[in-house]
């Protein structure tokens, strides 16, 4: 398939697959995250999208019965993340995650932001301080909950909450930042509000995003890959893949006709 | 065939008298258990009231019903559910945690956790032929509070382990791959999360244990306990160094039911009003540690919520 070579790749996947069990739920993937980009996994529901996005940080590791092949190597230090000479929370440290649905800790909306900095070993308040402080402002959040930090996260709307989720993976400093589905629990304000930040992120970091809203990933995102079935099919530029895409499955998906 | 609005109306009359019925028998089920209850109750309390008083509380039992007390009862008691709590609650705890959280999924772990569920319906006084023999005479500890501790922290084990599971199981997954997902290790989502957000499911499992243990009778019976006690343990705190004294675990001791059981055995009706009067004072307890478990789990549904 031609496909534009990133400038630079931050995470080459290469024949990835992934089985529970006896089931391949991905099959031989291979594509290039670009750094500093915003890379898009779309398809229909059960394509392996959200599958593949658990394998860039080893989450499929907490359940028995999961086996990876093939490699996602880590650039510019080429670390194969899916090693087994790497331990996953090495993995979970450098590349951070969202969720679906907000998921903030019941604890104060500081300690949540300060938790990741806290199993880094940061004992320095000040430095706690000053990192929740950037990583809020970094989430767009800092405005509305800067008066009360130590309030408890769960009392925050779901759009501010999955800010907060977003700041609280941002404190660390993780290299990639995986999202999956961030918005589909969020109504349209809450929505917009997010891909504006995705947008924003992409200075700091490189986002592979997966999205069951087509329209979502042509607005922010600058490559998508279209999954079917746990494999591949049409992997480019959004702008490409959703005005000349050269595969008929994608032409099909993204027109409406099925998914 | 389309039904006339006439046979709908009769066919909802018929279907809403059984749903009338059931509510009702419900409801009558429900009242005749808790009448019996509460005149059980109102009965004890009405026997036992003319001995219910300071001296009650303050005095060691006696020959002379009339200045019989409770006093070594209810510190032997209170004693014992320290010893008992001090050794259930972090084994308990720890054991529900590694079932949860760190056990593989295999057949151990199931042969574990269905052994875990049946110890729950071991008799009590199994337990207390068990102490006799592995506390008492294997290990010499004697007919001391440190035994019946023991004995009842065995007994109350698996209601603080299934308590405990049960509340570490009401932690959402989705908490736990948030805490995973920063780069936290399983000890620090076991300790930083899960046990944090579980505490009120497991502090109710563990009130719950001991409200059961403060009324148990037969294993204390069996490892030997005293039914005549005329004076106190050794003080746990004194007044020199090291201000901690360990000699309580090894006194001999009474407690609350076994009190009562000694005083209702005995021919004089007089010593009956003292059971009665210990049974209030016995029930009172139970229900201040259910009440207190019930606002516990209140409070924390108030505070954590997902």
């Amino acid at each position: 398939m031609p496909v534009n070579t990133p400038p630079a790749a931050k995470a080459e996947v290469r024949d990835l697959s992934f089985f529970y069990g006896d089931f391949a739920a991905l099959k031989n993937v291979s594509l290039d995250v670009a750094e500093h980009e915003v890379t898009a996994l779309i398809g229909p529901s059960g394509c392996g999208k959200s599958t593949m996005l658990r394998c860039f940080n080893r989450m499929h590791d907490l359940y028995p019965g999961s086996r990876y092949a093939g490699e996602i190597r880590l650039q510019p230090d080429n670390v194969n993340l899916l090693g087994k000479d790497i331990d996953p929370v090495e993995t979970r440290i450098r590349i951070g995650m969202v969720f679906q649905k907000p998921n903030p800790f019941p604890k104060t909306i500081f300690e949540n932001v300060a938790y990741g900095l806290r199993i880094l070993g940061e004992k320095r308040r000040s430095t706690i301080a000053d990192k929740v402080e950037k990583s809020l402002r970094d989430a767009a959040l800092w405005d509305e909950v800067k008066d009360r930090l130590d309030h408890l996260a769960t009392s925050l709307s779901g759009g501010q909450q999955q800010r907060l989720c977003i700041a609280r993976t941002l404190a660390t400093e993780p290299e990639i930042v995986l999202f999956d589905e961030p918005t589909s629990a969020l109504d349209p304000i809450a929505t917009a509000s997010i891909e504006e930040l995705i947008i924003e992120l992409k200075k700091q970091v490189t986002v592979l995003i997966v999205t069951h809203n087509m329209q979502q990933a042509g607005r922010i995102s600058r490559y998508t890959a279209f999954m079917y079935l746990g494999e591949l099919v049409e992997f480019g530029e959004t702008e490409k893949i959703f005005t000349r895409p050269t595969k008929q499955q994608t032409e099909n998906y993204i027109t409406g006709r099925f998914g | 065939m389309a039904l006339q609005t006439e046979q709908i109306r009769v066919l909802i009359a018929r279907h809403k008298l059984r749903d009338v019925c059931f509510d009702l028998l419900g409801m009558f089920v429900l009242m005749i258990a808790l009448l019996v209850l509460a005149a059980l109750f109102v009965q004890l309390a009405i026997d036992g009231f003319e001995r219910l008083n300071y001296d009650f509380f303050s005095n060691f039992p006696s020959r002379r019903a009339a200045r019989a007390g409770i006093l070594s009862a209810w510190v032997g008691s209170i004693l014992v559910m320290l010893v008992t709590a001090m050794a259930a609650v972090p084994v308990g705890v720890a054991a529900g945690l590694w079932l949860e959280e760190y056990a593989p999924r295999n057949w151990l772990a199931e042969v574990i956790e269905i052994n875990v569920t049946n110890l729950a319906g071991v008799p009590s006084i199994i337990y207390g032929l068990l102490a006799l023999g592995l506390l008492v005479y294997q290990m010499g500890l004697g007919q001391s509070v440190l035994t019946a501790g023991l004995t009842l922290a065995m007994m109350i084990l698996p209601v603080v382990i299934v308590a405990t599971r049960e509340a570490i199981r009401a932690v959402p997954q989705t908490i736990r791959e948030a805490a995973y997902g920063l780069g936290a290790t399983r000890w620090q989502v076991t300790r930083d999360h899960v046990l944090p957000y579980s505490l009120a499911g497991v502090l109710t499992g563990v009130i719950i244990g001991l409200s059961r243990a403060i009324g148990e009778t037969a294993p204390i019976i069996t490892i030997g306990a005293l039914t005549f006690i005329a004076f106190l343990p050794p003080a746990p705190i004194t007044a020199t160094a090291p201000f901690v004294n360990f000699d309580w675990l090894f006194s001999p001791f009474t407690v609350m039911p076994i009190q009562m059981f000694n005083w209702v055995s005995r021919p004089d009706a007089a010593f009956h009003v003292s059971a009665a009067a210990a049974g209030v004072v016995l029930v009172a307890m139970t229900l201040t540690m259910n009440s207190l478990a019930i606002w516990l789990r209140f409070r924390a549904r108030k505070r954590i919520k997902w």
